[in-house]
């Protein structure tokens, strides 16, 4: 059937309409991502007073920074077609090395150094089981996980306090913004860390071998791209993440504990898939999962302001939330791959 | 012709070892500048093999190698392309979540102040797409792009590298004609400019038309370098398969001299079968013993009609009978209770699995069907697959080996014994010769035949009119996903008369 010739205009703009859509549904994810957030923003600012405060939206990034850290770093990872099961290992880890070291009398300047230097070494040590010797990635960060976490309780199996001064003022100070709002150091390192992972992703030879190898590492390969650095490169990249995702912790929470970040990765990798990032690899944006972990902070929020609900509301709407968005990931799968 | 220049590639006495296959056993070839030049053996004959020596993928175990004169050592892809070598495989190997541009440049991306600079990026690439005179949205993504055109794109990076070898593995084998002529103007301008192009198919005309001369071999042996002009087809399959040339006159005078008479009562009758978006609803009866041909253009449904058959598909009408009974085959599984057995086109991605034994695939459906609960007896187990690793002259024989390391034709032919072990009373073939070579197909062809003659009814779907027509007892025409028309074959069916069904039947 022909459109009715009444109508060339509109037809012509619905096509190029559809063309758009079609160009651009790479976006699409990450846009949806972005909808949830505003809409989740929206209700709770219409159903609690004081919610639609800056400082209230400012807090989500004070609040989670660590895990917007450890979400970027998983994005590397899983844009490549991998997983990563120690994060949340490798942030404790991380704290637990900062309480341990500073107890010790170390001075901070060389403690916090030696933590990202843990996280640097366990993801390229997990990179490269995966890459040379062929093991799959979930089971060599899994081991990953029990063994970092395995070093903690061998550091030691009781809390350690952090009383640093150095520490403690990072924890404290606030960077005025306009508005009389302000922002963590925390929050600030977070949003450096997502900005600059997305130039690496996009900008430099390595981010988009990382997509390269996530859309098909075979075809990667024979096209000459350095597999074998990308695919290490993720883990390290994943690893150092995690680490100063432990730094950032010791400031929110002032303590080196065994128990840190238990099932933190889990969080991470739902931040970077409600974000976007399709588990495949080959296609997610940084934005997406930082996107992702304020959507799980905003809903947190809400809780907070409900006051009566339990906190496992959390990870229930998290929960469908990450169903729904694998879903429509699925749909919007290229028709090759389903 | 004598030329002064030295040849762009000579490699000689190559010698590549796999555990427990010699693959090349003093294999060679000479490829002089601004020529394109055809490798041409079986499968198995060492082609591939070859091929991945020369872009850096295996490194060899003897041999020499030079480019442009001086001796070479080429120790992986990346160091190929720095030799000037670019390879275009038979599937494409770029990444189709990345844009066109990308897939062309990346690697040696131009950057700018802030890093790679995407709007220069597009622009060098829609150049080069310009250069050659193709229409491409560089900034899309190759995934939204069809097979042919994805296979463009790789020549494009190609080309970007400035190679001045260009290896092109089978880029014809998913290609319709009009895109296939494209490749080849494509192809006809870089040899041109002087680029060395060694070209692999298994399409014989092609070869005839595009190339100036040829090497063969042949069990992983150089067999000899002829020059196009001087050695007709016949001549050139005999080079290839050796002392077996002439099988594939044989299979034709069997088919048809065994046909069982017409009008015996059909085992599977389809009535007014259809899915929207898949093909038009269509009859078909194939009685025991026949063999019915699907013929039809790349898309024209001829896949979609077999699989609505099989259950992979539901269909929106229409039904099936066996035996006059009506029998509901919604799954796969329900067609192969009823008898039926599918021979997938896409066998790797949806038939052999690569890293399981020829055994153990040669097994796999026989296994499932009696439910995993009952597994076969060792003995019988190793009696079936000897038996069919004879019967289809599975080579290697060892029936441990991993299916994925054989050659396109063997795979095929393990994926064929797989069905046949389980006796189907129907069997349907989705083009069971594709990227597969002379001696195989041959081999293919006569198994099917064979098959048909012991009661076997198949459906035989190929976009080979040519064998189509030598197989089949029946052929059905398929035209923009409608079944336009069916043409009775005693072995007088001519091509011409198909090709007109193809191009214009049901056209109202």
């Amino acid at each position: 059937m022909t459109p009715p010739s009444t109508l060339p205009g509109l037809s012509v703009a619905l096509s190029r309409t559809r063309e758009l859509a079609e160009r651009r549904r790479r976006f699409i994810p990450v846009s949806m991502a972005g909808l949830v957030l505003v809409l989740l923003f929206a209700a709770g600012s219409a159903r609690y007073t004081g919610f639609l405060e800056p400082q209230v939206a400012l807090n989500l990034l004070v609040n989670n920074a660590f895990l917007i850290v450890l979400a970027v770093g998983v994005t590397f990872v899983i844009l490549a077609g991998g997983i990563d099961l120690s994060t949340g290992s490798v942030l404790a880890l991380s704290a637990m090395i900062c309480a341990w070291l500073l107890r010790e009398g170390w001075p901070p300047v060389l403690v916090i150094p030696a933590a990202l230097l843990s996280g640097v070494v366990l993801g390229a040590a997990q990179g490269c089981i995966i890459h040379f010797y062929g093991v799959q990635p979930f089971i060599a960060t899994l081991g990953g996980m029990f063994f970092a976490r395995g070093l903690c309780y061998l550091i030691s199996t009781e809390s350690i306090p952090i009383t640093d001064p150095l520490f403690g003022a990072l924890a404290q100070t606030r960077i005025p913004l306009p508005g009389g709002t302000s922002l963590s150091v925390g929050a600030v390192v977070a949003l450096a860390v997502a900005g600059a992972a997305a130039y690496v992703l996009h900008r430099t030879r390595f981010g988009r071998s990382v997509y390269a190898v996530g859309g098909s590492e075979s075809s990667a390969m024979l096209m000459g791209l350095a597999v074998g650095r990308v695919k290490v490169g993720v883990y390290t990249v994943s690893g150092f993440c995690a680490a100063l995702g432990g730094v950032l912790y010791t400031f929110y929470i002032a303590s080196g504990n065994s128990l840190h970040g238990l099932g933190m990765e889990l969080d991470a990798i739902a931040a970077v898939v409600i974000g976007g990032t399709l588990l495949t690899g080959g296609f997610g944006y940084v934005l997406g999962s930082v996107v992702g972990v304020l959507t799980l902070g905003t809903i947190q929020t809400i809780l907070v302001f409900e006051g009566t609900l339990s906190s496992w509301w959390t990870k229930i709407v998290a929960g469908a939330l990450l169903l729904v968005f694998i879903l429509l990931q699925r749909a919007l799968a290229p028709r090759s791959a389903r | 012709m004598e030329t002064t220049a030295e040849p762009a590639v000579h490699m000689s006495g190559i010698v590549k070892d796999f555990p427990g296959v010699r693959a090349l056993d003093g294999a060679g070839l000479r490829l002089d500048p601004g020529e394109v030049h055809a490798l041409l053996g079986e499968n198995g004959a060492g082609k591939s093999t070859l091929i991945k020596v020369l872009t850096g993928v295996h490194p060899p175990d003897g041999g020499r190698i030079s480019i442009g004169g001086r001796p070479a050592d080429i120790a992986g892809p990346l160091d190929a392309e720095r030799n000037g070598i670019a390879t275009v495989y038979q599937e494409v190997n770029l990444c189709p979540n990345l844009s066109v541009a990308e897939n062309i440049l990346l690697g040696r991306e131009p950057r700018g102040r802030f890093g790679i600079s995407p709007r220069r990026m597009n622009r060098r690439a829609a150049e080069l797409a310009t250069g050659l005179e193709l229409d491409l949205d560089v900034t899309r993504a190759l995934g939204d792009y069809p097979i042919a055109v994805q296979q463009l794109v790789s020549i494009l990076r190609a080309i970007d590298l400035d190679a001045r070898v260009l290896v092109l593995d089978e880029p014809t084998s998913s290609l319709d004609r009009d895109e296939v002529r494209i490749l080849f103007d494509l192809v006809e301008r870089l040899r041109s400019r002087g680029v060395a192009i060694l070209f692999v198919t298994h399409f014989l005309d092609q070869v005839y038309e595009l190339c100036q001369r040829m090497t063969v071999l042949r069990n992983g042996r150089l067999v000899g370098e002829f020059a196009t002009a001087e050695l007709d087809q016949r001549a050139l399959i005999g080079h290839m398969l050796g002392e077996q040339a002439g099988e594939l006159d044989r299979v034709e005078e069997r088919a048809h001299r065994e046909a069982p008479p017409p009008g015996t009562e059909p085992l599977l009758r389809a009535r007014g079968l259809g899915r929207s978006g898949g093909i038009a609803p269509y009859d078909l009866d194939i009685a025991p013993g026949r063999i019915v041909g699907l013929a039809g253009l790349l898309g024209s449904g001829r896949t979609e009609a077999a699989r609505l058959l099989f259950g992979a598909d539901r269909p929106d009408t229409g039904g099936v009978h066996v035996d006059g009974r009506p029998v509901p085959l919604r799954t796969p599984r329900a067609a192969i209770a009823a008898g039926l057995a599918y021979c997938s086109e896409d066998r790797k991605a949806e038939g052999l699995v690569a890293d399981l034994s020829i055994a153990d695939n040669l097994l796999l459906a026989m296994q499932a069907a009696r439910g995993w609960m009952r597994p076969l007896p060792a003995k019988t187990r190793s009696e079936l697959v000897e038996r069919y690793i004879r019967a289809l002259r599975i080579r290697p024989a060892a029936p441990d080996t991993p299916a994925g390391s054989l050659s396109g034709g063997n795979q095929q032919k393990v994926l064929l014994g797989r069905w046949l072990i389980m006796q189907p009373r129907l069997l349907i073939l989705d083009e069971p010769t594709r990227g597969i070579d002379v001696g195989a197909k041959a081999e293919v062809q006569r198994l099917v035949a064979a098959q048909a003659q012991e009661g076997t009814a198949v459906l035989f779907i190929s976009s080979e009119l040519e064998e189509v027509l030598r197989l089949s007892h029946r052929v059905v025409v398929l035209r923009d996903r409608r079944v336009v028309n069916a043409l009775d074959n005693e072995g007088d069916l001519d091509m011409d008369r198909v090709l007109a069904e193809i191009a214009e039947g049901g056209a109202q």
